[in-house]
């Protein structure tokens, strides 16, 4: 038996090696909790099927970009719906890591001698990835809901979905280091999810909202999920929104950086917590 | 066992010098030395709250040790972290396999953290897993098994990648007796099999045999580094479980038994 690993596992084709492992369990979870399937597809479908309904007859949308004639609310509410899907589930992904923390799965992860900061993003690639499942069974669903999209903006629409997912796992990913048991989980429901969903324009137009109350346009323009859904409802027609986009990678890197902190061995939460993984 | 000023750090399987660590003003380990030389089988023996698990997260890296050294093979953990891990195997206290996934999926998972291609990774999978005896099992969910089929996957899983040292913390936690027997005997005949340096931590002392290389830990500090018949000579016994009992007390300033 060999005593010393050969040095090429640690070499280029290591790290994809590594990066792969983890998407594929990631993935393999994900298809094995089928009731996790389920309901990631019911919860954007209701709104869909019964909220949105319900709401075109109430809520008028006058033409604003990318559209370029009145659409029926169901069109509008679609990329929101779709942050929704990868909203939540970044929020299981965080979950998930607060679970393998307290079961100590976790720290087979932390234990790779591949750098941490490669690990927890290739974590987050793999949650995108199972994100991009969602969204295109939905995007399935809805098309035959008369939900239908140029059919460029299916694949426009992939490099958004790619950086949104990043956006939204890397916040994951620094909450999921800051949460210190699985059951303060809740009150990221209520402090983070719902604010950041309904403070957005995944559910009305920002015009709307400035009708209503100018103090809660601001917030909902201050709010990363937002540019989330604008630069996803854009891409989905084959446009670019530069601003959405420029919001969304500086808020990727400024989360993905805070979470490689507080994961750090030597200056993050764990340390100063000296939790035992 | 106790290093000695001759042979370099990279003799050794493990090799902690002078190692300190504070959790905000709780003292966890104080200036603790021990080294495992390669095919040794080594005990750190300590009641609970002693330091052993912390002792086994800075040497995984989980978090960093600010004063102190530990090196794997002679790599230091917190200056070379990837050349110190990729040499070391880990059994934790608590169950830390996937139990949604096969156990085939819980090691190629893990090979692949270690840069194992998924088609080596399969065979290493399907020997690991002939070593513990669970080969027929490779298909299975983990959380069809049992506390002790858990165990051996894990120290499969450990042993996947070929480490030079493998660290076991109360791996024997939550076993039946047999199991238990069956687990530490394993262990043992890998350390002869495969020339690994094994730290085993254990609260248990009938889990060391009396020729057995013993370092014995105590509130963050090293009681007693030396092997068996050393420790009984010193508690002035004939037997480990009271040798253990009465260095504690003494530590405590307790009354010896």
């Amino acid at each position: 038996m060999s005593v010393e690993v050969s040095p090429d596992r640690f070499g280029l084709a290591g790290y994809a090696t590594c990066f792969a492992g983890i998407a594929w369990r990631e993935v393999l979870r994900f298809l094995h909790q089928r009731e996790r399937f389920l309901s990631a597809l019911v919860r954007p479908l209701v709104w869909l099927f019964i909220f949105a309904a319900g709401f075109r007859q109430v809520l008028g949308v006058s033409i604003i970009p990318p559209y370029q004639t009145y659409v029926l609310y169901e069109v509008f509410v679609t990329p929101g719906l779709v942050g929704m899907i990868q909203l939540f589930n970044a929020m299981q992904t965080s979950l998930s890591m607060v679970y393998d923390r307290e079961t100590g799965v976790m720290r087979t992860l932390l234990l790779s001698p591949f750098p941490r900061g490669f690990l927890l993003i290739s974590k987050l690639a793999g949650g995108v990835v199972v994100s991009l499942l969602q969204v295109y069974v939905f995007l399935l669903i809805a098309y035959f809901w008369e939900i239908e999209l140029p059919i460029i903006g299916y694949f426009t629409v992939l490099p958004a979905l790619l950086i949104c997912g990043l956006m939204l796992g890397a916040i994951a990913l620094f909450m999921s280091s800051v949460i210190k048991q699985l059951e303060n989980f809740a009150g990221v429901m209520n402090f983070v999810i719902f604010p950041m969903f309904f403070a957005s324009s995944a559910l009305y137009p920002l015009w709307r909202i400035r009708e209503a109350n100018p103090l809660l346009y601001e917030i909902c323009r201050a709010n990363p999920f937002t540019h989330a859904v604008e630069l996803i409802r854009f891409a989905m027609y084959g446009r670019l929104e530069p601003v959405a986009l420029a919001v969304v990678l500086a808020c990727t890197g400024a989360f993905l950086t805070a979470a490689i902190y507080a994961y750090n061995p030597s200056k993050g939460m764990l340390a100063r917590r000296g939790e035992a993984g | 066992m106790t290093p000695p000023a001759s042979p370099p750090p990279e003799a050794y399987a493990l090799h902690v010098s002078g190692l300190t660590h504070r959790f905000g003003q709780t003292l966890a380990l104080d200036n603790v030395s021990l080294a495992v030389p390669r095919g040794a089988f080594v005990v750190l023996l300590g009641p609970n709250g002693a330091g052993k698990s912390t002792l086994f997260a800075l040497a995984t890296r989980l978090y960093d040790n600010v004063s102190g050294e530990i090196r794997i093979l002679g790599h230091d953990v917190r200056r070379q972290p990837m050349a110190a891990l990729k040499n070391l195997g880990v059994v934790f206290q608590s169950r830390s396999l996937d139990s949604d996934l096969s156990l085939q999926q819980n090691l190629i998972y893990h090979a692949s953290l270690h840069g194992i291609p998924r088609r080596e990774a399969k065979h290493h999978a399907a020997r690991a897993l002939a070593t513990v005896g669970l080969a027929e099992r490779a298909g299975d969910k983990v959380r069809a098994l049992s506390g002790g089929q858990a165990r051996r996957v894990e120290i499969a899983r450990a042993l996947l990648h070929e480490p030079t040292c493998l660290l076991l913390d109360e791996a024997t936690t939550g076993l039946d007796v047999a199991s238990r027997a069956s687990v530490l005997a394993m262990v043992r005949g890998l350390v002869a099999e495969r020339a690994v340096g094994v730290l085993w931590a254990t609260h248990l002392v009938d889990e060391v045999d009396e020729e057995d290389a013993i370092v014995l830990l105590h509130k963050g500090r090293v009681l007693f580094n030396g092997h068996g018949p050393a420790l009984l000579a010193l508690a002035e016994t004939q037997s480990l479980r009271t040798a253990f009992l009465r260095l504690v007390d003494n530590a405590r300033g307790g009354a010896a038994p």
